[in-house]
């Protein structure tokens, strides 16, 4: 028995024992330069693979929700389209529009993938899998997230075109707006764990009561904030229904209308790898990062749980895409201060009262509730301000 | 309240997901290049030339009377008379198109030509992957890729196929009808005038 839970071990800490296997022989000032290097390849390597598989789930998934087959003709059931997608970008031919600020415009598509890949420095992959254990790590995330707005601007501004810079001026408002709330429902978790960092958020989810883990997405405020975390995450991943930033029935694509071939697949991969880095922070932070659903399943290695949860939150997001249609700009805006915002503040007061209020039913009794009318009353809100009129426009008559 | 709706949209969606997987007509795609569907009736892409037979040469129903050349709106049509006649399938001789080009780059699909043809010698087809990487020579079609056979017309327009061939026979039976009349007549005549010589032979004699 201990030998098969020595055997778990190993394989839970096997990249970690690699590492230390490779650059054991090199010289002690080198390693830690070393050491990141490597670990910013891996990470570098395996989150750009998962966006290739994801653009291959994405379009199968749409697909069979549209009932058509998404791709099926490069390789078996379409898996080497994303090769095929890369090819095609590569060899398309790079144009900049001639009124272009070219030094910016070039530098925007580069900015944002940079800042995408930046988040996941702080975000714990496995046991000891983490790239820095920031003691502000959390901190850090949501600093370099909003790196990714003025990326987006850059594009924008720099590109010249009206559409160009409707679409990033959508994005800005709609991305800061979405920021407060971002942040905001992630504030119970820091509160609850006491701390910024990353690590120690999710060893305090990783123990277990019976079977059952102690992650934040199992209380009243941690569920409440998980979803309000994830809808500002999808809001800020400019993902549909929150895809105004790209609306092509109206703006063509957007803030990156001028850009073609690499710089625009750069553009695609940012945008996933931000969702990416968004979807493990929230995995991170509510759903007890790479800690197993299970007591009894502690045994499977770390990565594994932090990919599958990854996945399964990935396909959410394609779900959602295929369901839901784009907001209007008013609704967004409604939604994001008139909603997301008043519940993520109650949110806060019923952690509050969580961490003082004795455990037991009577707890979950009160905070339940001071979840779920807030969310009805808010609702409701939103509900009634429905009144449509007759415009009348003071310019033009 | 709020997400009910969007609720049911997710249901629906997976509903779709997981129903597309088991049950095959939900998914109407037709995978193209190895299947394709029968090619629609009514369907028109561009025209090309009806010929009766087994030789596309011989059995050309166009006599090159250039109607179409002049009607055709964008003039994508080019025709060159022959020199000399040729019978047609029918026996009877014709003259014929020496040469014959429609410049589908240039045509509209209109189907002027068909409607002023006398002949129906020209009809519209129903194929539409004509891409081809010659932009120029690829899209000239000349006399021999214009050439169908009628089997072929009446494969991909059976209704006004069968018209257009019952409306020939008929007229052809007419002619035929009229030349046996005539052929009738003329022996009638013929035997007449025989009698009427045989009868009178001193008629036409010395004075």
């Amino acid at each position: 028995m201990t030998h098969l839970a020595l055997l778990a071990q190993q394989l839970d800490q096997i990249f970690v024992l690699a590492a230390h296997w490779l650059l054991s022989d090199l010289p002690a000032a080198l390693q830690p330069l070393c050491s990141a290097i490597l670990s910013v390849a891996a990470i570098i390597i395996v989150f750009a693979t998962l966006f290739a598989i994801t653009t291959w789930l994405e379009r199968k998934g749409l697909g069979r929700m549209q009932n058509r087959y998404g791709p099926n003709r490069v390789g078996p059931f379409g898996l080497l389209q994303p090769i095929a997608d890369g090819v095609k970008s590569l060899t398309k031919e790079d144009i900049v529009p001639i009124t272009a600020d070219h030094a910016v415009h070039f530098l925007a598509p580069v900015l944002l993938v940079a800042a995408s890949f930046m988040g996941f420095a702080v975000l714990p992959i496995g046991r000891n899998m983490v790239l820095v254990n920031l003691n502000a790590g959390v901190l850090y995330f949501f600093a370099i997230g909003s790196m990714m707005e003025l990326a987006v601007f850059m594009a924008g501004w720099s590109s010249r075109s009206k559409y160009s810079l409707l679409g990033a001026m959508r994005a800005i408002a709609q991305m800061i707006s979405y920021e407060v709330p971002l942040v905001l429902a992630s504030i119970v978790v820091i509160m609850q764990a006491g701390s910024l960092s990353t690590v120690s958020i999710v060893d305090l989810q990783a123990s277990y009561t019976g079977i059952w883990p102690h992650w934040f997405v199992f209380t009243p405020w941690g569920f409440a904030g998980f979803i309000l975390f994830m809808i500002a995450a999808t809001a800020e991943s400019n993902r549909s229904p929150f895809d105004l930033p790209e609306g092509e029935s109206e703006i063509i694509a957007g803030y990156y209308t001028e850009y073609s071939g690499f710089k625009f697949a750069l553009f695609f991969l940012g945008e996933y790898i931000g969702m990416f880095a968004t979807s493990g922070m929230a995995i991170t932070l509510f759903l007890g990062g790479w800690s197993a659903p299970f007591s009894f399943l502690t045994w499977v290695p770390s990565y594994v749980w932090f990919f599958a949860k990854l996945l399964a939150i990935i396909s959410v997001f394609i779900w959602i895409r295929g369901t839901l249609p784009r907001l209007r700009m008013d609704q967004l805006m409604n939604l994001a201060w008139e909603f997301m915002l008043p519940m993520a503040l109650f949110n806060l007061f019923t952690a509050g009262l969580w961490h003082f209020l004795a455990a037991g039913s009577l707890r979950w009794l009160v905070c339940s509730t001071m979840v779920v009318v807030p969310c009805i009353l808010l609702s409701r809100g939103l509900k009634h301000k429905k009144k449509f009129q007759v415009r009348t426009y003071h310019y033009s008559q | 309240m709020v997400g009910e709706g969007i609720l049911k949209g997710m249901a629906e969606t997976a509903r779709n997901f997981f129903g597309s997987y088991f049950r095959k007509d939900r998914l109407t795609t037709v995978q193209y290049p190895e299947q394709r569907d029968p090619p629609i009736e009514a369907a028109r892409s561009f025209p090309f030339l009806v010929y009766d037979g087994e030789d596309w040469q011989q059995g050309m129903r166009c006599v090159a009377c250039q109607i179409c050349e002049k009607e055709c709106p964008p003039k994508c049509i080019f025709i060159e008379k022959s020199k000399d006649k040729k019978p047609d399938a029918n026996g009877k001789p014709q003259f014929f198109p020496a040469t014959f080009n429609i410049d589908i780059s240039v045509c509209m699909s209109c189907q002027i030509c068909v409607e002023v043809c006398p002949f129906d010698a020209i009809k519209m087809d129903v194929v539409t992957d004509l891409s081809s990487g010659d932009r120029f020579g690829g899209l000239l079609l000349d006399r021999q890729r214009l050439a169908k056979s009628d089997q072929y017309y009446n494969s991909i327009h059976p209704t006004e196929a069968a018209a257009v061939d019952a409306r020939l026979a008929a007229e052809r039976a007419r002619q035929e009808a009229k030349a046996k009349a005539a052929a009738e007549a003329k022996s009638a005549a013929d035997a007449k005038l025989a009698a009427v010589t045989q009868a009178q032979p001193e008629i036409g004699g010395p004075r």
